[in-house]
């Protein structure tokens, strides 16, 4: 089930306790999904008995940020927990960035 | 993304670690999560549009900042420091607001039109209070304001820096790694609530996971003191405040052995203080970090890496690079333009113009937004070849002598280099025949007289007559305010007075 993604909307998954923030939406809709099944937006109700399928059975990490393959899309982990994050069946990935010094 | 979002993640991820205050009694991350939840609840049930703050630093600075954000409110930390006049005035203009205030504030400002006053004590308490509903701590719209910020005001009449929610929750998961502070590590915040610094330090360091401790108000002694009893690891300054820590740190010959980083902003570093630092200090790694206030803090940075290299390089080009401040973040882009727009090529100097998520750009009342994202900082500078970007000084201050503009930067650097110099200041008075005409002022180096006729021939041997003030003024000190910023208001009508 693709959606419309916007900046600063927030989606939970419907496997366990993963919540995402959008960073960056591409045009266009997202089949966004966390273990392999669609997430929901924050507030709905997800389906109940779902459990991560073989492949996106990973898990998510407070704090960290996630992205695809084009870096259109980026989400902001929330709050961690079982199942990995994917656009359709595309997996996301860690985006990776070199800790900057503080300067604040 | 909204700023309460970033300490409900903090304390979901990082509960148990202290926030604020010392290791024994301090505030944990869940705990100012619980408090700032209930600051929402209590900020919103008061009247008027906006939460203003005119204190001190203290923990009701990250509660009244989250607080004020839960409840939908912007954040108006106002300078305590100003006149009675020139802060009713300000709090006047924040109205309909309610006002944090520290002790006495409440008899200067006197009733207000619009103004509710809340003293510092009773908003704690109230946010200490188990009966008080807590506020949902991801409501909350990105695009609406976080904070409003008075600029210093140092050429004209202060404006309000408007940051969004969407500008700072960027600028932080942008450039620090969640939790990614060992637990051992705490910042001193000795900036004040009012300067765009003292906000950022406490969205980062929450987002960071590193604990925090306040000084109320900076005064060099009292802030080797808590670095020391407080296994201080990071810290902030601005450059006034690092030449009087340092006045204090080699007077005892104690050092700071828990301090690992001291970055330093808000106004350009005199060379010989960083190497005096670098000297004192060799265990600690330098961050100069460049940023304004309508950029949500900092948008360039030079690393600890790139201070020693810069140091210890024999190729003046490198060398420079200890007076740039380094290169721009990853999240942001930053362009050199002429003054027709077009975009400057390695070394050549112009305007300097910044892009990004973080950018803000815009003013309470004004709607001089970003053009097309693009923010100009009205900064003068240049980008070197290794993509370094050095910062000159403000556009504002350029003087205009004959059609010829002229950089007070550029002046300044030359007095700098002569010995008996220790601060100068070049400015522009008006003059009848060229406009206007250049004249500095002059701190002499401690036991030194300077001789204003050799001091002009020193110049202009190093640039070129036009740039050569024709008056110098030798006194004991500058006009800065107290964040470091040199008053060049005031020094011109002062220099203007005497050699108009």
């Amino acid at each position: 089930m693709a959606v419309e993604l916007k900046p600063g909307v927030r989606f939970r998954s419907a496997v366990g306790e993963t919540e995402v923030v959008v960073i960056k939406a591409p045009a266009g809709a997202v089949d966004l999904r966390c273990g392999g099944h669609p997430v929901v937006p924050i507030g709905d109700e997800p389906p109940a008995g779902l459990s991560a399928e073989t492949g996106f059975d990973g898990d998510t990490l407070i704090g960290k940020r996630y992205t695809d393959a084009t870096g259109e899309l980026e989400l902001l982990c929330s709050k961690g927990g079982a199942g990995a994050l994917s656009a359709g069946t595309e997996l996301l990935v860690l985006k990776d960035a070199k800790p900057l010094p503080s300067s604040d | 993304m909204h700023i309460g979002m970033l300490l409900q993640m903090a304390a979901d991820g990082m509960g148990d670690r202290v926030t604020l205050g010392s290791l024994s009694d301090g505030t944990t991350m869940a705990e100012l999560a619980t408090r700032a939840r209930r600051a929402g609840t209590v900020l919103a049930g008061m009247p008027g549009e906006r939460v203003a703050l005119v204190d001190l630093n203290s923990e009701a600075v990250p509660i009244a900042l989250f607080g004020a954000a839960l409840a939908g409110k912007p954040f108006v930390p106002i300078n305590y420091r100003l006149t009675d006049e020139q802060l009713r005035d300000l709090v006047e203009r924040t109205a309909p607001a309610t006002v944090i205030t520290g002790e006495g504030v409440a008899d200067r400002l006197g009733p207000i039109q619009g103004i509710e006053i809340i003293e510092r004590k009773e908003f704690l308490d109230r946010t200490a209070d188990p009966s008080v509903e807590e506020a949902d701590p991801y409501a909350g719209d990105p695009d609406s304001v976080a904070v409003l910020l008075y600029t210093s005001g140092t050429t004209g009449a202060p404006k309000a820096a408007v940051l969004h929610n969407r500008n700072l929750t960027s600028y932080v998961i942008s450039t620090v790694e969640f939790a990614g502070a060992g637990e051992d590590e705490a910042s001193i915040v000795s900036v004040p609530p009012y300067h765009i610094a003292g906000i950022s330090s406490v969205l980062s360091s929450t987002y960071a996971g590193r604990r925090v401790v306040h000084l109320e108000a900076f005064d060099p002694q009292a802030w080797v003191d808590v670095v020391r009893a407080e296994a201080i690891t990071h810290a902030m300054v601005v450059p006034t405040m690092l030449n009087r820590i340092l006045d204090v740190v080699a007077a005892d010959d104690r050092g700071l052995p828990s301090l690992r980083s001291l970055s330093y902003g808000g106004g350009p570093m005199p060379l010989a203080v960083i190497e005096r630092g670098m000297g004192l200090l060799p265990g600690v790694g330098f961050v100069n970090a460049y940023g304004l206030t309508e950029t949500a803090s900092t948008i360039a940075l030079l690393g600890p890496d790139d201070h020693r290299e810069a140091h210890a390089a024999e190729d003046p080009d490198i060398r420079a690079r200890l007076s740039s401040v380094g290169r721009p973040l990853p999240s942001v882009e930053v362009v050199i333009r002429g003054v027709d727009g077009t975009v400057l090529g390695p070394g050549e100097r112009g305007e300097i113009w910044v892009r990004g998520e973080q950018v803000a750009g815009e003013y309470d009342g004004l709607d001089a937004g970003p053009d097309d994202g693009w923010f100009n900082t009205r900064d003068e500078g240049h980008i070197d070849g290794g993509g370094f970007l050095f910062v000159h000084g403000r556009l504002d201050d350029v003087i205009v002598r004959g059609g010829e503009n002229l950089s007070p930067g550029e002046i300044e650097s030359a007095l700098l280099e002569h010995p008996s110099v220790a601060a100068a200041a070049v400015v522009g008075i008006p003059d009848p025949d060229w406009g206007e005409k250049v004249v500095a002022a002059v701190v002499p180096a401690e036991g030194v007289v300077v001789d204003e006729d050799e001091l002009r021939a020193f110049v202009r041997a190093a640039l070129r007559s036009t740039r050569t003030p024709e008056r110098i003024e030798i006194r004991p000190d500058l006009p800065f305010n107290e964040t470091g910023k040199l008053l060049r208001r005031v020094l011109r009508e002062e220099l203007a007075q005497r050699f108009g």
